[in-house]
């Protein structure tokens, strides 16, 4: 075993005597003669040497990560030189948990989906329920006035609110983007916001410059976000520089919001107390509207195609991104043992107020749809309003001590 | 659409992209931080460094992204940068030069730093006394030459760096003779073992660390060696390729100081005989990821009791003339308990390893003599150092 180390490691001596002769005639003769190093490297180090040890994950990627996609994609680049390793880090850092089963890949550009799609086309299946991004195409459809019945009995809802995240194209994501593009966004979303008008009209705060009395506003009406701790978000780099770049708007009324550069360019947030879900809808799909108009205007657009509709970060946040809920309160129902199948069948999930990985407090959860791709906005929060509703009426019911049924799944779409 | 890659993963710092921005556009906000690397990096230096790469394509990104992220701290200066490989020295001396000069006593580019490996070289050392002294321990790193550093090397030079230590360090024999604990391996047992013995090392949780990418793809190579009289241990892939302990309750320092030459002597020989040496060089002595364990990258220090003497007002004094540091026995950023303090040598560079051991020796002595006489209530005036 010796030998073969010492042969192996020999090809690099050359490299190394140069090295410590004068690094910087190394450094120029490398960039001129890049495809012996590669070459060099290749050899050392074939796909097979890198290959992450992925037997204790549970995670989408390592689900579909095989040796032989590795091997294939494992030397290829974006135009951005984005590379696999970079697009899976995170996923051979967290290994996962048993009973949950995280997606363990970013995208670091728009790119990416395209040139790693050998891994990311499994992954994308296996999180959105068998959508096939190669032959099925994602419908967008930000028509509020379709929705019904999307006044909530506020005896239970307490609060509504969607959100969804937006790309600017062209520039990096934020595990791969550089200062200066990070610095972009902001630019280029805060212009773009300062021209809403009327009730969305608004301001902008920056993380880095605002005051003690700004932030504790902002934390008081539980606007602020902070620097992430998820290991999960923090080993893709997206908290590098923090928080150059980083920001939020809202406008004056308070029930319409952007987070900048977190982890997606930009998320944006409609949401309001009490349960009029059809107006909080109809101002998210409105302040989109005007937003991507506004940026378009300066010769900017949103990541989007119809494959994967709108591009973000993580691929479970491909095609609308949405996340419609209430926090709602069900005491009887959320004690029930067929809570669970209720929702699952309504394709509906449940979170603590915290938001994802709290627990719930007293008898409050958070109800949101499960889906992001393959169903338009409207679809997703029809279903949300039609499931919350149904939810309601067994609350009711339990109240008057009449039982309840478990409705029949809605149909998934299956290729 | 996709390009060859020709570089290593961690970071997109490696991208051309910034080219189309300008220096000033990419230059990092550096306002509220307190590190080496920012009071180093003018907006000057980063236009002139932003576009040069090491030949396994470590960048001046790669190398201030933690100092970046970890604006550091009012009272404690952190260096704020890290190497990827031994030429990001050479390529980034301009940033680094000025970083080391300043971290580690005004050493100029063009000083030499000596190595001294030969134990018989110090004197005294063996009866520091063990009603005060509980324990002595004696660390430093090792890089392998031509391989890539913790935040910048792919799993598989992780692996072979892991292969080759395992394999060199089979070879000890005698009083060294011990065995590998590879983090992903080994047994519930084994781990308990090694927490009881305070041997065991977990993935590094300080931001510091974290940012500059040392902690990717943990534990996949990294691994605990020790003799079998848990006397020598070996780190393999935490912060450096190989971090090197020598340790021992009680006073015996020259002993503890006796194995680590010994061992480090025979490590090294066994990596030769597999073709491999140590980075170093005549300027910068070992060179290690962080700036600051360059030259001898000891630390050699004790847990000493002095309830009296760190009560005293002139104790930061006394240490500083004496050139050492304190530390709570659960090693930096960690607080004393019950008046045991870690004392150990400040400096790195400039001193060869007998000389900082020596004055680790000759400090403590005196730090003990002088809790000696404050328990007996006397005055220790006539018996404040010199400045060394």
């Amino acid at each position: 075993m010796a030998n073969s180390f010492t042969r192996v490691m020999s090809g690099r001596n050359t490299a190394v005597m140069l090295a410590s002769i004068g690094a910087g005639t190394l450094a120029s003769g490398y960039l001129l003669s890049d495809s012996t190093a590669a070459a060099e490297r290749k050899r050392l180090y074939p796909p097979s040497a890198d290959f992450p040890d992925l037997r204790k994950h549970n995670n989408c990627m390592a689900a579909a990560l095989t040796p032989t996609i590795y091997g294939s994609l494992r030397d290829k680049t974006t135009p951005n030189n984005w590379t696999l390793d970079q697009c899976i880090q995170t996923g051979v850092d967290n290994p996962g948990h048993p009973f949950i089963k995280t997606v363990g890949m970013v995208a670091g550009d728009e790119e990416s989906y395209e040139v790693f799609s050998e891994l990311f086309d499994p992954v994308i299946k296996d999180r959105h329920n068998g959508y096939d991004p190669r032959t099925m195409k994602h419908p967008t459809d930000l028509d509020a006035s379709k929705i019904t019945s999307g006044m909530f009995d506020e005896r239970y809802v307490l609060s509504t609110r969607v959100r969804t995240g937006r790309s600017i194209r062209g520039l990096s994501l934020p595990p791969a983007c550089t200062r200066s593009e990070r610095r972009e966004v902001e630019r280029v979303v805060v212009t773009a916001l300062a021209g809403l008008k009327g009730d969305l009209a608004g301001r902008y705060y920056s993380l880095g410059e605002m005051s003690d009395r700004e932030q504790q506003q902002l934390i008081d009406d539980h606007f602020l976000f902070d620097k992430p701790v998820s290991p999960l978000l923090t080993a893709a780099g997206m908290a590098r520089d923090w928080p150059d770049a980083r920001g939020i708007w809202h406008n004056n009324e308070k029930n319409f919001l952007v987070w900048i550069n977190e982890e997606d360019h930009t998320r944006i947030i409609s949401m309001e107390k009490g349960g009029n879900m059809k107006r909080v809808f109809e101002r998210f799909c409105r302040g989109l509207k005007q937003v991507e108009h506004l940026i378009q205007e300066r010769g900017w657009e949103f990541m989007w195609n119809e494959r994967l509709g709108y591009i973000l970060t993580c691929p479970s946040n491909l095609g609308t991104g949405l996340r419609a809920g209430v926090h709602i309160r069900l005491p009887l129902l959320s004690r029930d043992p067929r809570f669970k199948k209720i929702l699952d069948n309504l394709r509906l999930q449940k979170r603590g107020t915290g938001g994802v990985d709290t627990a719930a407090t007293g008898d409050t959860v958070d109800i949101s749809n499960l889906d992001r791709l393959g169903r338009s906005e409207v679809e997703l929060v029809q279903l949300v309003v039609d499931g919350v509703n149904y939810l309601i009426e067994c609350e009711k019911r339990l109240e008057r001590g009449q039982d309840i049924k478990i409705p029949s799944p809605i149909p998934q779409f299956r290729k | 659409v996709s390009t060859p890659n020709v570089i290593m993963p961690f970071g997109n710092t490696h991208n051309k992209l910034k080219m189309n921005y300008s220096a000033e556009q990419e230059y990092p906000d550096l306002s509220q931080h307190n590190n080496h690397m920012a009071k180093v990096l003018t907006p000057e230096m980063y236009a002139n460094l932003r576009d040069k790469e090491t030949s396994s394509g470590f960048t001046l990104d790669d190398v201030i992204q933690t100092g970046v992220d970890n604006p550091g701290h009012p009272f404690i200066m952190t260096v704020g940068c890290v190497a990827g490989d031994e030429e990001t020295y050479e390529v980034f001396k301009d940033l680094l030069d000025p970083v080391i000069e300043d971290r580690h006593g005004g050493y100029k580019p063009s000083d030499k730093h000596k190595t001294d490996l030969n134990p018989d070289n110090l004197q005294g050392g063996d009866d520091l006394d063990p009603n005060y002294v509980l324990s002595s321990r004696v660390r430093t790193g090792r890089s392998i030459r031509g391989f890539c550093l913790p935040p910048h090397c792919s799993r598989g030079e992780r692996r072979a760096i892991e292969n080759l230590s395992i394999e060199s360090l089979d070879a000890l024999d005698g009083d060294l003779k011990g065995k590998y604990y590879a983090l992903k391996n080994m047994t519930e047992e084994e781990q308990q073992q090694l927490i009881d013995d305070h041997f065991l090392f977990d993935k590094p949780v300080s931001p510091l660390l974290l940012a500059s990418g040392m902690a990717r793809d943990w534990p996949d190579g990294r691994g605990i060696w020790h003799n079998d009289n848990k006397t020598f241990l070996v780190w393999v892939n935490e912060e450096d390729h190989l971090r090197v302990i020598s340790m021992q309750k009680g006073g015996n320092m020259r002993e503890v100081f006796n194995r680590f030459c010994t061992g480090l002597t025979k490590i090294e020989s066994l990596f030769k005989e597999r073709g491999h040496e140590f980075m170093w060089n005549e300027h910068l002595g070992y060179v290690l990821t962080c700036p600051s364990n360059l030259g001898t990258g000891l630390r050699a220090g004790v847990h000493v009791k002095l309830p009296n003497l760190s009560k005293h007002e002139k104790f930061g004094e006394i240490l500083k003339r004496l050139r050492l540091q304190k530390r709570g026995t659960g090693g930096v950023d960690t607080a004393a308990v019950g008046g045991v303090f870690d004392i150990s040598n400040a400096d790195r560079l400039g001193f060869s390893e007998v000389e900082l051991v020596q004055m680790v020796v000759d400090g403590v002595n005196l730090l003990v003599d002088m809790e000696k006489r404050l328990e007996a209530g006397e005055s220790i005036d006539d018996m404040m150092p010199e400045q060394k």
